[in-house]
Order: C-alpha cells, then sequence, then structure tokens
C-alpha cells in the first residue's frame, strides 16, 4: 500500500485562487474541519506542506511490502460522530480491534490483557489475588471518572471569561453537569486531573508490574514519570480509549493511521475540499485587523475570508501572523505553552514474530507489546529526561501491526511501531545527530532483554526522535500532543485562557488543531468544534 | 451422544476457550479466543476458516437427477452448467420455506446437495419414478470454508484452480494429494471458498491449509462471529429468520420464499413455465398479491442510538453479538408494521444492522420506522431506515480475480 497516490478520481491540486475557506495543514484536524466546512458548501482548500496528507497520522511504506506507522500508531479516540457525519465508512474507514496488551513482568512472566474481563481477572489472580478484584473497581472508577469528564470532552469548552449570556449559559451547563455527578467520582476526577498515576494505583494495587501496566499510559507523549503530579490526566486520556464503545480497548486502522488519513482526505474532497501537497504557507495575510488569505512560500497569494490553521498553538499565533498584532497575554500564554517532546519512535521491519521465552511457538501476544515493569522502571526512564538526557532504559509502547492488519508487511514478515520514552528534544550536553543510533540500541537491547533473539530480527530500523516530528510535522519541539496534557494548558485553558473556542483575536482566523480542546490523540474534535463555530460566524 | 467432526482434532487445539454449542448432533466451536471480534475480523481483513461439517450432505445421480432436483427446489437449476453451485430453498406443498442448501453440480448427471436438516426421506417420498440413487453422503465428507479478504492467496498456492473459480463455480482438485471439492461459496458475504474433503483425510487438507493460511493472518471462526458476518451479508438463518414449514405450529412461523427476500429465485414462477414443489401455492401469492412480509435491511439512526443510552447515563453499547430474541417495528403511529429478525453492531458499517420483515409496501429502502428497544426495563423506541439487502456487499465477493 502507497498512501502517496491520492484517490483516483479526486486528484489533488487547486483550481483557483480564492476560496471561502483555506486550511494551513492537512493532519487530521485539518482535513476533518475542511471535510465538515466542505460538507457545508464552502469553497475550501487544504494546503499541505508535504508531499503527502496525515500529518502525524501517516503510513509509509519505507521497504518494499513494509509499511510503517512513522508517527501516531494506533486510533482510539478518534469520535463517532465524525465517522458518521463525513461517511468516512463509505471511503474505507475500517478500525481493527487490537488483539490484546502483552506485558513482561521482569521477572520472566508476563500479564496479558484481551478482551474478556474474566480471564483478565483470572491472569491477574496468577499473581496477586488481592489485585484480582482491585482491577474491577479500578476499571469501574475509571469508568465513572471517564463519564463524568465525557461530556466536556465531547463539546467546546465554556468560555469562562465571557459576559454574554450565551456564555454564561455555557458555563451554567458545565456546573450543572458537574453538580450532577457524585461526590466520590467528582473527588476521583479531580485526583486524575491533578494527581499521580501512582497514588492512583497504590490505592488499589499491590503487584507492581500490574502498576506498571497500567501506567504505561500515564507517560506516553507527555514529560512526566508516573510519579508525579499531573501524570493522572494523561492516565486519563488514553483510559478514554475505545473500539466500537468498548471503553479502554484501541483500534488499528486498516493501512495504519495513514489509511485513515486517506479516507478523511477522500471524504474531504468527495463534498468538493481541494487538496494542494507541497504548499508551504509562510504567513497569514491579514488587512485592517481580519485575514484575508494566505501567502505560500513561493510568494504564491491566495484569498478567503476564513483561514483555519490547523498547527499548533506557537506556530499558529507567533509564526502565521505578525504576534504584534495579537494581545500580550494571548502571546506571553502561547510562549509559556509547554511543549517539552520526549516521545521518540522506534520502528522496525522484522523477518519474524518476536519470540518470547516459554511461549515458544505459541506467541499470544500480537498487539500491544508494552515494557516498563514497573513503576519504578518507568520513572526512573523518565528520570534522565529530568536532567536532559534519553533513559538508559526506554520504556517501550509497541504495536505489532501486521497480526492484525496483514497488509502491513509482507506475508510472514511483521512491523513492530515502537513509542520509546524518554527522548528529550533537547539534549544537554550532547546532540541528537551523534545520539541518534546508540539511543535506538538502547531501546533494540531492551527489546532483546525481553525478546532474545529480536535483533537477528530486524530488517530494518527507523528511529524517529522529536526533532524528526518537528522537521517533519511542524509540532513544535516534537511534542505529540501540539501542547503537554497538563492541567493548565487543557480545556479552556487550550492554548490559552481566553481563546479555548476556535477563533482569535483576528476576525477571519480561525484555529482548529491538537493545540486546542480537546487536544492531542486522532480524535479530529478540534477539527470538528472548530467547523461549527466558524459556520455559526458566518451565519451572524 | 454428541459427535465431533473430522477436524475437531486439530481445530480444539487451536481453541483456548472450548465452548461449544451443538449442531446437527455435532459438537461446534462458539468461539476460539477470548473475543470472537477477532475471528469477525479475520474475515473481513484477512482470512477464516469455519468448520461446516455438521451440514447435512445428499448425493443425487444418474441420467434423471437434474430433472428430479429441478422439481424439488425452488431454484431455476436449468442454467446450472457442470462446475457450478446454487444457494436454494426447498418449499412444502403450500410454498412455504422448509430448508435451505446449497446445489453443486459435479457432473451431467452427478449432484450434491447440502441440507441444514435431514432431508433424505422427503427426496426419496418425490422420486416418482426418476431414475437418480439418492445416498446420504453426510458422514463421507467434511466441510471447510476459508473465508475473507486474503482466502485466495491463501489457497493460492495448494488449489491453484481459486484463483480462476468464478463466484459459485467449482472445481475437481488436489489438496496434499488428497482429492478435493474447492467451490467459491460460503455464508459470509465476503470473497470465499469452501472446501469438501473426504473425512478420513480431513486434518491432512487442514493442516496444509493452516500453514498455508499463517503468513496472512489465518484464524479459525466460531458461531457467534459467524452470526454477525451472515447478518451484514444479508443472509437468512434456519431457525432465526423462518422456522422448517414441516414442524412450524402454525402460519406465523412459516415464511414463502418471497417473505423472505428471495423473489430473485423465482423466475418463471408467474406464468406458470417452471414446476416444483409449491411452485403453483407461489404462482398465486405473486399474481394475487398476497404476500404478507417483506424482507429488508435496517440501519439504526446511530444518533438517536447514542441519545437513548446518553440521557439515560449509559454508555452506548455496540455489541457485535447478535441478539437471541426479535424485536418489534413500529410506524410513525405506532402501529406494529413489522419485526426484526436479527440483530447486531456491524463493526465494519460502524451502525447498528438487521434484518427485518415489514409490511411490503414499507420495504422501499429509506423508509423510516422506529424499532422497540429496551432501557432501564421500560420500552424505547430508536429511528431506523431500512435498507436495500445485503448491508455489506464489498466488490471482491464476486470479482473476476
Amino acid at each position: 500500500m502507497t498512501t502517496e497516490t491520492p484517490q483516483a478520481g479526486h486528484p489533488s491540486g487547486r483550481t483557483g485562487t480564492s476560496y471561502d475557506a483555506i486550511v494551513v495543514g492537512g493532519g487530521h484536524n485539518g482535513l476533518t474541519n475542511a471535510a465538515y466546512l466542505a460538507k457545508s458548501g464552502l469553497r475550501v482548500l487544504v494546503l499541505e506542506q508535504r508531499h503527502l496528507v496525515g500529518g502525524a497520522a501517516i503510513t509509509e511504506e519505507l521497504r518494499p511490502g513494509f509499511n510503517f506507522t512513522t508517527f501516531s500508531y494506533a486510533l482510539s479516540l478518534l469520535r463517532p460522530e465524525i465517522v458518521h457525519e463525513l461517511n468516512l465508512v463509505e471511503h474505507g474507514f475500517m478500525p481493527l480491534m487490537m488483539p490484546g496488551d502483552f506485558h513482561p513482568t521482569g521477572d520472566g512472566d508476563y500479564l496479558l490483557f484481551g478482551d474478556d474481563d474474566d480471564q483478565n481477572v483470572e491472569m491477574i489472580r496468577r499473581h496477586s489475588k488481592h489485585d484480582a478484584d482491585a482491577y474491577g473497581r479500578y476499571n469501574y472508577d475509571l469508568d465513572r471518572v471517564i463519564q463524568t469528564v465525557r461530556p466536556l470532552f465531547d463539546s467546546p469548552p465554556p468560555d469562562i471569561f465571557g459576559t454574554d449570556p450565551e456564555d454564561q449559559a455555557d458555563v451554567a451547563w458545565m456546573l450543572k453537569h458537574l453538580g450532577s455527578v457524585d461526590r466520590k467520582t467528582i473527588h476521583d476526577t479531580v485526583r486524575m486531573l491533578t494527581g499521580s498515576a501512582a497514588d492512583l494505583l497504590d490505592d488499589y494495587f499491590e503487584y507492581e508490574p500490574l502498576k506498571g501496566y497500567l501506567a504505561s499510559s500515564a507517560s506516553i507523549g507527555n514529560r512526566i514519570g508516573p510519579m508525579a503530579g499531573g501524570s493522572g490526566l494523561v492516565l486519563l486520556y488514553h483510559k478514554m480509549g475505545e473500539h466500537d464503545g468498548h471503553l479502554g480497548s484501541w483500534s488499528f486502522h486498516k493501512g495504519g493511521n495513514g489509511g485513515f488519513t486517506q479516507v478523511l482526505a477522500r471524504a474531504a474532497q468527495s463534498f468538493g475540499a481541494e487538496i494542494e501537497l507541497n504548499a508551504h504557507v509562510d504567513h497569514v495575510l491579514t488587512r485592517d485587523g481580519r485575514a484575508v488569505g494566505v501567502v505560500l512560500a513561493d510568494g504564491t497569494e491566495l484569498t478567503a475570508p476564513v483561514v483555519v490553521s490547523a498547527l499548533d498553538a506557537r506556530r499558529t499565533f507567533l509564526e502565521l501572523v505578525d504576534p504584534r498584532e495579537l494581545p500580550d497575554d494571548l502571546v506571553d500564554n502561547v510562549r509559556r505553552t509547554r511543549y517539552r517532546g520526549t516521545s521518540a519512535k522506534v520502528n522496525f521491519a522484522l523477518d519474524g514474530m518476536p519470540v518470547f521465552p516459554g511461549l515458544e511457538g505459541a506467541a499470544p501476544f500480537g498487539g500491544f507489546l508494552n515494557i516498563g515493569p514497573t513503576l519504578e522502571y518507568l520513572e526512573r526512564a523518565y528520570d534522565a529526561a529530568k536532567y536532559g538526557w534519553y533513559s538508559d532504559k526506554p520504556f517501550i509502547d509497541g504495536a505489532l501491526q501486521s497480526v492484525i492488519d496483514p497488509d502491513m508487511a509482507p506475508p510472514g514478515k511483521h512491523v513492530l511501531s515502537c513509542f520509546v520514552q524518554h527522548a528529550p528534544y533537547q539534549l544537554k550536553g550532547g546532540d541528537w545527530e551523534t545520539e541518534r543510533e546508540p539511543f535506538a540500541d538502547k531501546a533494540q537491547a531492551v527489546l532483546e532483554e525481553h525478546f532474545p533473539g529480536f535483533g537477528k530480527l530486524v530488517l530494518q530500523r527507523e528511529v524517529v526522535l522529536p526533532v524528526d516530528i518537528e522537521a517533519k510535522t511542524g509540532l513544535s519541539e516534537g511534542n505529540i500532543f501540539a501542547g503537554e496534557f497538563l492541567a493548565p494548558q487543557m480545556y479552556f485553558f487550550r492554548p490559552a485562557p481566553g481563546w479555548s473556542q476556535y477563533a482569535t483575536p483576528i476576525e477571519g482566523y480561525y484555529q482548529c488543531g491538537s493545540g486546542t480542546h480537546p487536544g492531542g490523540c486522532v480524535i479530529g474534535s478540534p477539527g470538528r468544534f472548530a467547523s461549527q463555530r466558524i459556520l455559526r460566524d458566518r451565519r451572524a | 451422544m454428541i459427535r465431533t467432526t473430522p477436524f475437531h482434532a486439530r481445530l480444539t487445539e487451536l481453541n483456548d476457550q472450548q465452548l461449544y454449542t451443538h449442531w446437527s448432533g455435532y459438537l461446534s466451536a462458539l468461539r476460539f479466543s477470548h473475543a470472537p471480534k477477532h475471528e469477525y475480523f479475520a474475515v473481513r481483513n484477512a482470512v477464516g476458516i469455519f468448520d461446516s461439517s455438521p451440514l447435512f450432505k445428499y448425493r443425487i445421480t444418474g441420467p434423471d437427477a437434474m430433472d428430479f432436483l429441478s422439481g424439488i427446489v425452488v431454484r431455476d437449476l436449468g442454467a446450472l452448467r457442470p462446475g457450478r453451485a446454487a444457494y436454494t430453498f426447498w418449499c412444502d406443498d403450500r410454498g412455504f420455506v422448509m430448508e435451505d442448501g446449497v446445489v453443486f453440480r459435479h457432473s451431467d448427471n452427478e449432484l450434491v446437495m447440502t441440507a441444514a436438516r435431514p432431508m433424505l426421506s422427503w427426496l426419496e417420498s418425490h422420486r416418482y419414478g426418476a431414475r437418480v440413487e439418492l445416498e446420504d453422503v453426510s458422514d463421507d465428507y467434511a466441510l471447510l470454508a476459508v473465508q475473507g479478504l486474503r482466502s485466495r492467496d491463501a489457497l493460492a498456492g495448494l488449489v491453484p484452480e481459486v484463483t480462476e473459480l468464478p463466484y459459485f463455480g467449482l472445481a475437481e482438485s488436489k489438496l496434499a494429494n488428497v482429492p478435493v471439492t474447492v467451490s467459491r461459496t460460503g455464508y459470509t458475504g465476503d470473497l470465499g471458498f469452501e472446501l469438501t474433503v473426504p473425512s478420513a483425510d480431513a486434518l491432512t487438507v487442514l493442516d496444509a491449509v493452516l500453514e498455508a493460511g499463517r503468513p496472512h493472518g489465518m484464524r479459525p471462526f466460531g458461531e457467534e462471529a459467524l452470526m454477525t458476518l451472515r447478518i451484514e451479508a444479508g443472509l437468512p438463518l434456519t431457525g432465526v429468520e423462518w422456522h422448517d414449514s414441516r414442524t412450524a405450529w402454525t402460519d406465523h412461523d412459516r415464511v414463502t420464499p418471497k417473505e423472505l427476500g428471495q423473489g430473485w429465485m423465482l423466475k418463471g414462477v408467474r406464468d406458470g413455465s417452471r414446476r416444483f414443489i409449491g411452485s403453483e401455492a407461489i404462482r398465486r401469492e405473486l399474481v394475487d398479491g398476497t404476500s404478507r412480509w417483506a424482507t429488508t435491511g435496517i440501519v439504526v439512526d446511530w444518533a438517536a442510538w447514542d441519545r437513548l443510552h446518553r440521557d439515560a447515563g449509559e454508555l452506548p453499547t455496540k455489541d457485535e453479538q447478535a441478539l437471541g430474541w426479535e424485536q418489534w417495528l413500529r410506524d410513525e403511529d405506532d402501529e406494529q408494521v413489522g419485526y426484526v429478525t436479527s440483530f447486531c453492531y456491524s463493526p465494519v458499517l460502524q451502525r447498528h444492522i438487521g434484518l427485518a420483515r415489514v409490511r411490503p409496501d414499507l420495504a422501499t429502502p429509506g423508509t423510516t420506522l422506529h424499532m422497540e428497544t429496551t432501557m432501564h426495563h421500560s420500552t424505547h423506541m430508536v429511528a431506523v431506515s431500512t435498507a436495500a439487502l445485503p448491508l455489506f456487499n464489498p466488490a471482491r465477493k464476486t470479482a473476476k480475480s
């Protein structure tokens, strides 16, 4: 599969120089936004700087027959509304269910979680009878928290600083919703949003590797360890993922997330949106305080009364427009937004299935491979990042995608797409040019330790550091969420207080990237909410 | 005593659940792994195998074989050349459906027919001097369905005939030196094949298929996954969509081919040019327009489904496991105008779907109806639209190659 060829019948390219709306950035949110605007009858142009759409959600055939999900590697938070409203199924939308999570416990044993709760409980009982029922309580309590935050997640944030009746009504709705939740769940919610994953897990469990397994998603994408306050929030986001309504279950889109963004592009094009590739936007054109179009790097001017930035806040407010046109407090807030990318990807083309000692030939794993046996392991992997260096023993969250989707690799071969943490954007006392391969060697050594003979299976290795993520996708400092998941950077503070409703101080200039609520991961809501805001403003 | 199929010894090794149901006196796996959804996806996205051996199989040979069977089954077998197969129903003399099966024409005078229930005495009782031999060969052959996106790729190295086989074509071949019949048939609505194998050599064939399928993500699937697949494919199931007319107590449980959505099989019935058991009753039904029901697909309004659950404080369920009961369909005036016979969430369509029977005037695709469902122990309605069957119909199912 190649994701570089646009679908026949929908050639990419631009037919004019004047549009109703121009979307800067062809990542999944830019495409989602464009699709909605086009569906509402607007003439829309998406400008993508690279030779393919998808942003951080792409699939690339780096070796004949081997497809790499270069950056994001799974799908779970995409909102079902988007699937339906944009008719994505007609365009090939196909989320496959991840088979399960395989978690070596570091002592030669393992935890294997799948779709059957009873079997998961039995897997835990093998190690700790105490944790068997705690697991059910933990899941239930977290699901309650998710039910509490989901309506907030699934609607644009209220403007708590707004004074008009509509804003006040939004705030009243939010308070009424929170007021309807029982006090235990509210308390659990606050503990999750502000506390550490470790504290939360310690309340339920005694078996360290189980805590390690559950905490693995508490640091993904953030420069944070599971013992630090705030890691609960990261954990919550990943726990909110679902496959067909099953919370905590993850999907893998056919053909990877590049397969998914191709589906989105086809949907957008079917509504009439145009997509121009290799089009680097230099800046947004403004006149008398309102956006009137964009200027490409080659000097081409394109006009539109609506310009939507799908880029992160730093680029949206400090690069695409002149920050001197913006209020100081907004610029200050954008400047101090934390990015600090620390997630690297190390992706492998493999000659066969990795083997776990004792499970030779059985290979019960085949979805996520999670290497971060205990909380302490995860925390120590983070420690190095605090001091500007990469982990000696990194934590790895890998997905053996070819087991789920045989089209990802030639028959009998496999691709393993790994998040590896921590690899800080900036090294202290060294540079990534020198450290790139040594870092990847550390990651591979960890895999070798748990799957002896792993190295002999490696046909090709792709190392994607935060600096590469930034260079290729434009995500500042390579932060995969377009701004870290920290309480002061969420909800009505995302991307900045007073500017969380997808508009900007420049009339006609909007934001629809993951830097806005509800944030990073392949959710699509920023693109959708922004389109609702744009259409509402047009009607006003 | 419960029996096991010729494939059982190997398939049971691959089954880490050991959950079985009974099918015609045989153990039949409900699922092989912790989530039947993976087995479902194996078919839609890779390749799955299903043990259909419990089907009854009858060999019909002799110079009158074609004429004999043409007078029994609903389908027009006139165009069934050697090397082709046909899906059909058969009816009682009142034109009510008894059972369904597939007729394989191996040669001019040799047919094999599968059936969900025993039917030898019924065939014999309608022989009327025809020069045919009727033989129950059910125990002689095992039946392995190899279904899904990669089924052709997985089998191509073992049975090269699959690369050329047209939809509902069949060929005699050898697989691992075992004589097999390979047919492009199945019950999943996908690209797929079935292997009819001498029972004694079943494991040899199965092992070769498993080996060839491994690099293609092959996995066995059970009845639970099959149910989701066949609902998406719009394929009716005996005992669910209809009841064998011979054993139904009242006409409420009986259904005619037309009512079952199989009107396409009835060529030559209205003008009386084709005769088979029940054809006269069906002719009258067609001429007088007395069909009580029409069969249709239904697709649930996703927003209504989500709203119903969220307003009730529940997470919207999206369960691909088929419901085990019927649900009523009502019109705008709250009058019952039909019922849903099979219902599940379709992962590939991302919608709740069903097979339903509605008053014939309401079967036009796109008609809005309301389906009863329960929430918090009381009745609620969700909007559904009628839709043409099959609801999932990939081009690869019938494509040449």
